[in-house]
């Protein structure tokens, strides 16, 4: 347990940034701060949702503070809401700029999707049309995000379930004109490719082919579960309660192959299991990396 | 309006309201009417609500099952959505909720239970500061500590109930086996206190809590005792302040 987390602020006003390794990491979940604390497990990196960092004080803020002091950490919110119609909350941006002025984290990384609206939060990463209309209104506000934290910001592709009538441009070709018009960085969820390829019927690997790779940061694997919609297709759900799916580690091999070594988040938030299932995940990832990014310089060497 | 602002607010109202038609202009896979997948949209973000306010109210759960807390919170995140997505602050009005919850009336006590699971959720959350030690009160002349006022550890919360809500809490959160209360015995004062690492939940003298309540209104000591004293009468001052300090909730005194 750390002890003492007042007087914290001076401490860590000369916190240097610790960069994200091109390793894997996992999403750091209260039920393991203790195991983390006491056994130091050989893990690259951590990543947080701010939002459950926004209190004044108490244990959370005490064993991040501590595993802030041993791992790199990234900060990857849920909350913004870029893609809302209506304007970004400036109280929000606020506290994420105290928490990246307090953790000092590596990166930052936002959905592309919208989660409030005039009656308030809606917790969901719900789906956006993409337009012109709405590039335009995305773009203004990742440029808001990065100027309001002094930093470049990733956008993450997102597991959708639907689609809209007035989309006229393909989501990789969004995300690659919204880093051109940014200077943000990309996210490449490589769960969510496979979701929404399955529940659009695209096929995933072409899609990561036409991803706009050199612009990825980070990439993120997890588990979704399998339903069927109302004519019985195939319904994939993100729901990072299970194991990563084969196909998706697939993916990953698919990404990492075309991008060399890149940080690789293991994403796991209901149904969490004990660290050591956590880890497992986390190991098969690294092997992956492992694997792909020592072929990844062969073929760069011979190129 | 911008298309934008529009297609949100259709695809907002209809995610809210299940019994309503989807918004149009979505499609599915084969370009049909994706009810199935809407459905998905609607269950993420009425079961996360759900989730986030039952977790704040895990003594509720205990005391009520599952099943009742979750079908009582269905209906209060309905027209009480998250101010902000900080999820941590959501759900402090549903105390208050409880109270007036028809199918929850042979319970009069739950509200009160709730409000100490809040109380303490907010005490878990709440700024650090270090507490005031008894050789730091011996400091300050008795003679001039009925005009002092105190200063209250920010995680300090206190409530005042007709009912043994702290007992029932008790058992509750805490117990293998749920052990009986006797609902006659009588109101009880709580204090919620997070001094260091863990929350601390106290019973105060009776009239203890409205004696805290009157420092965070900034009552001079004095004042705060009489203002007990004729509420309670039988409020006993060294012990209420006794109880305070071992509960870390003075961190200074001006």
């Amino acid at each position: 347990m750390p002890g003492h987390a007042g007087g914290c602020a001076a401490a860590v006003r000369n916190r240097p940034v610790a960069p994200i390794p091109a390793s894997a990491g996992v999403g750091l979940k209260p039920a393991h701060y203790q195991h983390i604390l006491e056994h130091r497990p050989a893990i690259g990196w951590f990543e947080v949702h701010p939002e459950n960092y926004m209190g004044a004080g108490g244990p959370p803020h005490r064993y991040l503070e501590a595993i802030r002091e041993l791992y790199p950490l990234s900060l990857h919110g849920v909350g913004l809401s870029i893609g809302g119609a209506g304007r970004l909350d400036r109280a929000h941006l606020e506290r994420l700029a105290t928490l990246v002025r307090r953790y000092q984290p590596a990166l930052f990384s936002e959905h592309l999707a919208w989660s409030t609206h005039t009656r308030g939060f809606m917790n969901d990463l719900l789906p956006l049309p993409y337009n012109e209309e709405t590039l335009a209104h995305v773009a203004g506000h990742v440029a808001e995000v990065q100027d309001a934290l002094g930093r470049r910001m990733l956008v993450e592709n997102p597991a959708t379930y639907l689609r809209f009538e007035d989309s006229s441009i393909a989501e990789t070709q969004f995300l690659e004109e919204l880093a051109t018009r940014t200077g943000c960085g990309l996210l490449l969820d490589v769960n969510n490719v496979y979701v929404s390829g399955t529940n659009h019927g695209f096929d995933p690997p072409g899609y990561l082919d036409r991803f706009p790779t050199r612009l990825v940061e980070e990439i993120h694997v997890a588990g979704h579960v399998r339903r069927e919609d109302d004519l019985g297709q195939p319904l994939l759900i993100d729901s990072h309660d299970a194991p990563v799916a084969d196909p998706v580690w697939a993916l990953l091999e698919q990404a990492l192959q075309v991008a060399g070594p890149l940080p690789v988040l293991v994403e796991w938030d209901s149904s969490i299991p004990a660290w050591d299932g956590l880890m497992r995940e986390a190991t098969r990832a690294q092997r992956i990396l492992h694997a792909r990014t020592t072929e990844h310089r062969r073929h760069a060497a011979t190129a | 309006m911008p298309r934008l602002h529009d297609t949100q607010s259709h695809f907002a109202t209809a995610v809210h309201d299940p019994e309503s038609a989807l918004p149009p202009g979505l499609l599915g896979r084969a370009g049909e009417v994706p009810t199935a997948r809407f459905g998905v949209y609607r269950n993420n973000v009425g079961s996360s609500l759900v989730d986030a306010v039952a977790a704040n109210y895990p003594t509720i759960q205990r005391l009520v099952g599952t099943e009742f807390l979750r079908a009582m919170v269905q209906v209060y995140v309905r027209d009480t959505l998250p101010e902000t997505p900080v999820l941590i602050h959501y759900g402090a009005t549903f105390p208050g909720f409880v109270a007036a919850f028809e199918p929850a009336q042979r319970l009069p006590y739950l509200a009160d239970v709730a409000r100490i699971d809040w109380a303490w959720h907010q005490a878990y959350h709440a700024a650090e500061a270090n507490p005031l030690g008894p050789e730091q009160l011996a400091t300050i002349p008795a003679d001039e500590l009925a005009g002092r006022r105190m200063l209250l550890h920010p995680s300090a919360g206190a409530l005042s109930s007709p009912w043994p809500a702290l007992s029932i809490w008790h058992t509750n959160r805490h117990d293998a086996t749920v052990k009986p209360v006797d609902l006659r015995s009588g109101g009880q004062d709580t204090l919620i206190c997070r001094p260091a690492h863990e929350v601390g939940v106290w019973h105060l003298p009776a009239g203890g809590a409205g004696f805290l309540h009157a420092l965070a209104g900034q009552a001079t000591l004095s004042d705060a005792a009489r203002q007990s004293a004729e509420l309670t009468p039988a409020f006993d001052l060294t012990r209420t302040l006794q109880a305070l300090l071992a509960s870390g909730a003075i961190t200074g005194i001006r």
